[in-house]
């Protein structure tokens, strides 16, 4: 256990984790959207694929990468609006749909790939932007102030989710949708507009997260470049209790295991790598099981509404 | 002299029929995961078709393939499928399909089965399996490496400790410390073949951790490739295809997975009649395996050298490399 | 999860009297959406300048124009019907298990090390015993999961998801190490798979020259087992009383949690059973890829057949199909294999949205009877 604890190598391990959790929290923010309004969208990995390939060959092809995202959040608004229409106004069992949807996101995007792109190629993604003065402070100034704007964005839109649902009337109309679906009707809120404009924030979301990957962290797009990412995302969303600090959490929390694990390995210590590779999944459950999920499930999740259906 | 000249005409116009109207040689082959993997289906696939423009296009070799054939039943059915066909050589290119081929292959005596990466071919006479010494340009890489390195630490980043990328790390890691045993090498293993972001993730920490050449095995090792590519200053060592268009900067050199060779042997002897019991593997020897350095990568003449001499000692026998 | 039911709340009673109209409005619109897929498909199909005809005439083919295709199907069939049939029972305690690639993983490598260890056993008892135990292996896997929420309050969504990982990683754990075939280590080729398994414990194949195995006949005589199990015994109607109706559950004394954890990790069992019949009926060892998405594709195929035990096995046989002759239409028509993923994933959109007009036209149907039982007809 030579050099674990150090100062640089704990600098490093957050470093990591920064990259590594952008995805996850694009993701699952949005997600916990969708949720809030009662819609599952176990589909966010084929989303965050299919988005990630139009990111990817719009920067490759036009040589800007805000073109590149604004593709991604274009895909992932169409994709958004496929499942809110398979889920909310077909009323389709949301858990298959998002299967489906899934399985559709990871075939397009494989298969454009192939026949836009051909083999593997690089693009020069967002660079990394130091914001001056606070980049150099010691130790916590390289880590949090020397990232792309991808990265700095995943983190800001912490706040912005929670006050949009916490303290406007959208966020307390999605809140009563996903709570009480009836009772928001009578009250002539929209249920099912609700649940679409929800979803397909998520689905956008799911889309910059896709781009994140694309343009920002890997600069590349391979056959199943997420691989699954989406779904740890979904359960993020579970683990933080359907509120965006702890959906925060949940993603830290698993980056820097994961993080920490790639260092255990690196620095030689004398674990299995499959036994380090399964710690962050240990310790997210781990971590449910020791605090108290206060914020309790929106009532009305994964039930499609039908006026005069209970 | 007229009836001498009919003749001759005539028979180079039969001899010209022949050749024209000759049915073309078909191949299948049946792989694990994508022909553009940069990885081991790619190899396979782009050998193919080299040897089809070598032949003389489609009208003189016809393939087929499929590809992202991971689940097994599935892919015993595309090669039962494939024989069934009439095709003159099936490959099932995935050591998962082993037992599937045992099968098959009896059921259709007169098709030739190529399987690999394995040695075994069951002692059925239309069966040929093929591996690749990967251990061998590995010690190539390591050696090269060894010499580069300026920190002394180099990372590997490798899916998963099975297969051709647990020989060609092993190999590597003796490489390197035939050269100089003080160098530290580190390991990290992303438990996926497939997962670029945690690869990725890897890299960087080699990375920051001190190291400034890295390698790894897999598909996924273009994450790798991209994270050396930000640092700006990381070397790579690449293996089964040629990775220097991912960075042509910074790729200094790759073992390339060769298969041309063994693909004619196999079409001539399937159009001779043998249609296999031979178990082939790529060396360094027979030029199955290649090392090949990036043109546009500037190899100092000294580490080329030293590159070479492991080359031929390996080739000789003179180096022993066991995974 | 949807309060709809397939059968009225009086349970018991109801079960017994068939609604043939219901059943084919059950089969048609599943088959009409496939329909929908496909044809957008054949819009792709014609852009990547192959012949939707021909492509889709050799999907058909694949999958039932040949014995070999016929039984490649049943083949398929087995392991969705068996992880189908764990998602039928969970979802009817409304929980949806998502869990089933490591389940199917749990009851695979249990099915690999026990005829390895006691590979001197005599194949009437070895074959039981293995299915036993890989049952309880995946039992287990599921049983975690159900511990937790019902003690805990651990998401299942969150933790089989985890868990899924976990087992992942500990299947590499073990093929890399204590697992791995001993003939590879000494030919040093270091392949990602078990040993070879002991003769007498693979599962006798139906037809000679095909993959087609015993487990078949084991999967259908458990879906009528399962149908039996939730509809004729105490424990099964308490399950499906809770999915209905939580709270009446509740008030009745049911304790809820417990029959949620425990549909979980029946759910387990069967995932990991059909990890056991992969491994000992189909490819005679243990190799990484065995999963290959049953554990999502299974839940596909328990919505297909409505929930319902006896329906999944002719959904499981059509849905096995679809994957089979979408194999051969890639072959065929030689289009990349990424295409047939998106085409299923757009039958599997479409279908999942086609069981609305079944449940209006039930809901119509059953405001209709009330109609008629209250004015005494």
């Amino acid at each position: 256990m030579k050099n674990v604890f150090s100062l640089a190598v704990i600098s490093g391990i957050l470093n990591t984790m920064m990259g590594l959790a952008t995805p996850f929290l694009y993701a699952a923010l949005g997600e916990t959207i969708a949720q809030t309004s009662g819609v599952v969208n176990l589909g966010v990995d084929g989303v965050m694929l299919l988005s990630g390939f139009a990111a990817f060959y719009v920067a490759l092809s036009t040589g800007s990468l805000w073109l590149g995202l604004l593709a991604a959040a274009l895909v992932g608004l169409l994709l958004g609006l496929l499942m809110s229409f398979v889920s909310v106004t077909l009323k389709a069992e949301q858990g298959v749909s998002g299967i489906g949807l899934y399985m559709f996101g990871l075939g397009m995007s494989s298969l454009l790939l192939k026949i836009l792109v051909g083999t593997v190629k690089t693009v020069q993604g967002f660079a990394p932007v130091p914001i001056p003065v606070l980049a150099n402070i010691p130790f916590i100034g390289p880590i949090l102030f020397r990232n792309s704007i991808p990265v700095y964005g995943a983190f800001l839109l912490v706040p912005v989710v929670w006050w949009m649902l916490e303290k406007t009337t959208l966020g307390l109309k999605i809140k009563s949708v996903g709570q009480n679906p009836a009772a928001a009707d009578s009250l002539g809120i929209s249920v099912d507009g609700i649940r679409y404009l929800s979803v397909c924030m998520g689905a956008v979301l799911a889309g910059v997260a896709g781009a994140s990957l694309s343009i920002s962290v890997l600069n590349l797009f391979q056959d199943n470049l997420t691989a699954g990412q989406g779904f740890i995302a979904v359960a993020l969303v579970y683990f933080g209790g359907w509120s965006p600090i702890g959906v925060l959490g949940g993603a830290l929390l698993f980056s820097v295991v994961n993080s920490f694990q790639l260092w255990v390995q690196v620095l030689g210590v004398k674990i299995p790598a499959s036994v380090a590779i399964m710690l962050p999944y240990i310790l997210t459950i781990a971590a449910l099981t020791v605090t108290v999920n206060r914020m309790r499930q929106p009532a009305a999740l994964n039930k499609p509404f039908e006026r005069g259906e209970s | 002299m007229k009836g001498k000249g009919f003749l001759i005409a005539g028979i180079m116009i039969v001899l010209l029929a022949a050749g024209v109207f000759a049915d073309p040689f078909r191949i299948a082959v049946v792989m694990p995961s994508a022909t553009t993997d940069m990885a081991f289906s790619q190899s396979m696939w782009s050998a193919l078709v080299a040897i089809q423009k070598e032949m003389g296009g489609e009208s003189a070799l016809v393939l087929k393939y499929s590809e992202n054939m991971y689940n097994v039943p599935d892919a015993a059915a595309a090669v039962r499928d494939y024989a069934s066909q009439g095709f003159d050589v099936v490959i099932a290119h995935g050591s998962q399909y082993g037992s599937s081929v045992q099968e098959i292959a009896k059921d259709f005596p007169q098709t030739t089965f190529a399987w690999g990466t394995d040695v075994n071919t069951f002692g059925l006479p239309n069966v040929y399996a093929y591996t690749a010494a990967a251990e061998q340009g590995g010690y190539v890489n390591g050696v090269l490496a060894a010499r580069l390195t300026k920190s002394k630490k180099i990372g590997v980043t490798g899916p998963v400790e099975v297969g051709d990328a647990k020989t060609y790390i092993d190999g590597f890691v003796q490489g390197v410390q035939s050269v100089n045993p003080g160098i530290t090498v580190s390991k990290t293993w992303t438990g996926s073949f497939s997962d670029v972001a945690l690869m990725a993730a890897a890299a960087k920490t080699h990375i920051a951790s001190g190291a400034d050449i890295l390698t790894g095995s897999s598909q996924s090792v273009v994450g790798s490739i991209g994270a050396a590519k930000d640092n700006g200053g990381v070397l790579w060592f690449g293996t089964q295809s040629d990775q220097a268009s991912l960075a042509p900067k910074l790729v200094v050199a790759s073992q390339v997975y060769d298969w041309t060779g063994m693909l004619r042997d196999i079409i001539s002897k399937h159009k001779s009649g043998v249609l296999g019991g031979v178990a082939y593997t790529l060396t360094l020897e027979n030029s199955g395996l290649k090392v090949a350095y990036n043109p546009a990568f500037m190899l100092p003449a000294g580490v080329k050298a030293a590159g070479d001499a492991a080359i031929n000692g390996i080739a000789k026998g003179t180096i022993k490399v066991e995974p | 999860m949807t309060t709809r039911s397939t059968t009225s709340p009086g349970g018991k009673r109801r079960a017994s009297a068939v609604d043939w109209s219901r059943i084919a409005l059950n089969v048609f619109l599943p088959v009409l959406g496939v329909v929908l897929a496909l044809v957008l498909g054949a819009v792709m199909l014609l852009i990547l300048k192959a012949n939707p005809l021909a492509a889709y005439a050799s999907l058909v083919n694949g999958a039932v124009g040949s014995q070999f295709g016929l039984t490649q199907t049943l083949v398929k069939a087995t392991p969705l019907l068996l992880v189908g049939l764990g998602i039928c029972i969970a979802f009817r305690a409304n929980v949806i298990n998502i869990g089933g690639e490591g389940q199917i993983i749990a009851g695979a490598l249990m099915s690999t090390w026990f005829p390895l260890f006691f590979h001197s056993w005599p194949g009437w008892l070895l074959i039981p015993a293995t299915m036993i135990v890989g049952f309880l292996a995946g039992a287990f896997w599921g049983f975690i999961p159900g511990i937790l929420k019902a003690r805990l309050n651990v998401n299942e969504i969150l933790s089989t998801i985890m868990l899924n990982a976990i087992a992942l990683q500990l299947m590499n754990l073990l093929l890399q190490g204590p697992l791995m075939d001993p003939a590879g280590v000494a030919a040093r080729t270091f392949l990602a798979q078990s040993a070879q398994l002991p003769q007498q414990v693979w599962l006798p194949r139906l037809v000679p020259r095909t993959l087609l195995h015993a487990g078949a006949i084991v999967a259908v005589g458990l879906a009528i087992v399962v149908y039996v199990f939730l509809w004729r015994t105490t424990i099964g109607y308490d399950i499906r009383a809770v999915g209905l109706n939580p709270d009446a559950a509740r008030y009745s004394g049911i304790n809820v949690p417990t029959f949620q954890a425990l549909s979980l990790t029946l759910a387990g069992g069967f995932a990991g059973l059909a990890g056991v019949v992969e491994v000992i009926g189909v490819q005679h060892r243990l190799m990484e890829g065995l999963t290959s998405g049953y554990g999502f594709t299974g839940i596909v195929a328990a919505l297909l057949g409505s929930l319902h035990p006896i329906g999944l096995i002719p959904a499981s046989i059509l849905f096995g199909g679809l994957l089979v002759g979408a194999d051969k239409m890639q072959r065929a028509v030689q289009v990349p294999s990424s295409l047939v993923m998106a085409i299923l994933g757009l039958v599997v959109l479409f279908v999942s949205g086609s069981a609305l007009w079944s449940r209006r036209w039930a809901a119509r149907r059953r405001i209709g009877e009330q109609r008629d039982q209250e004015s005494g007809a």
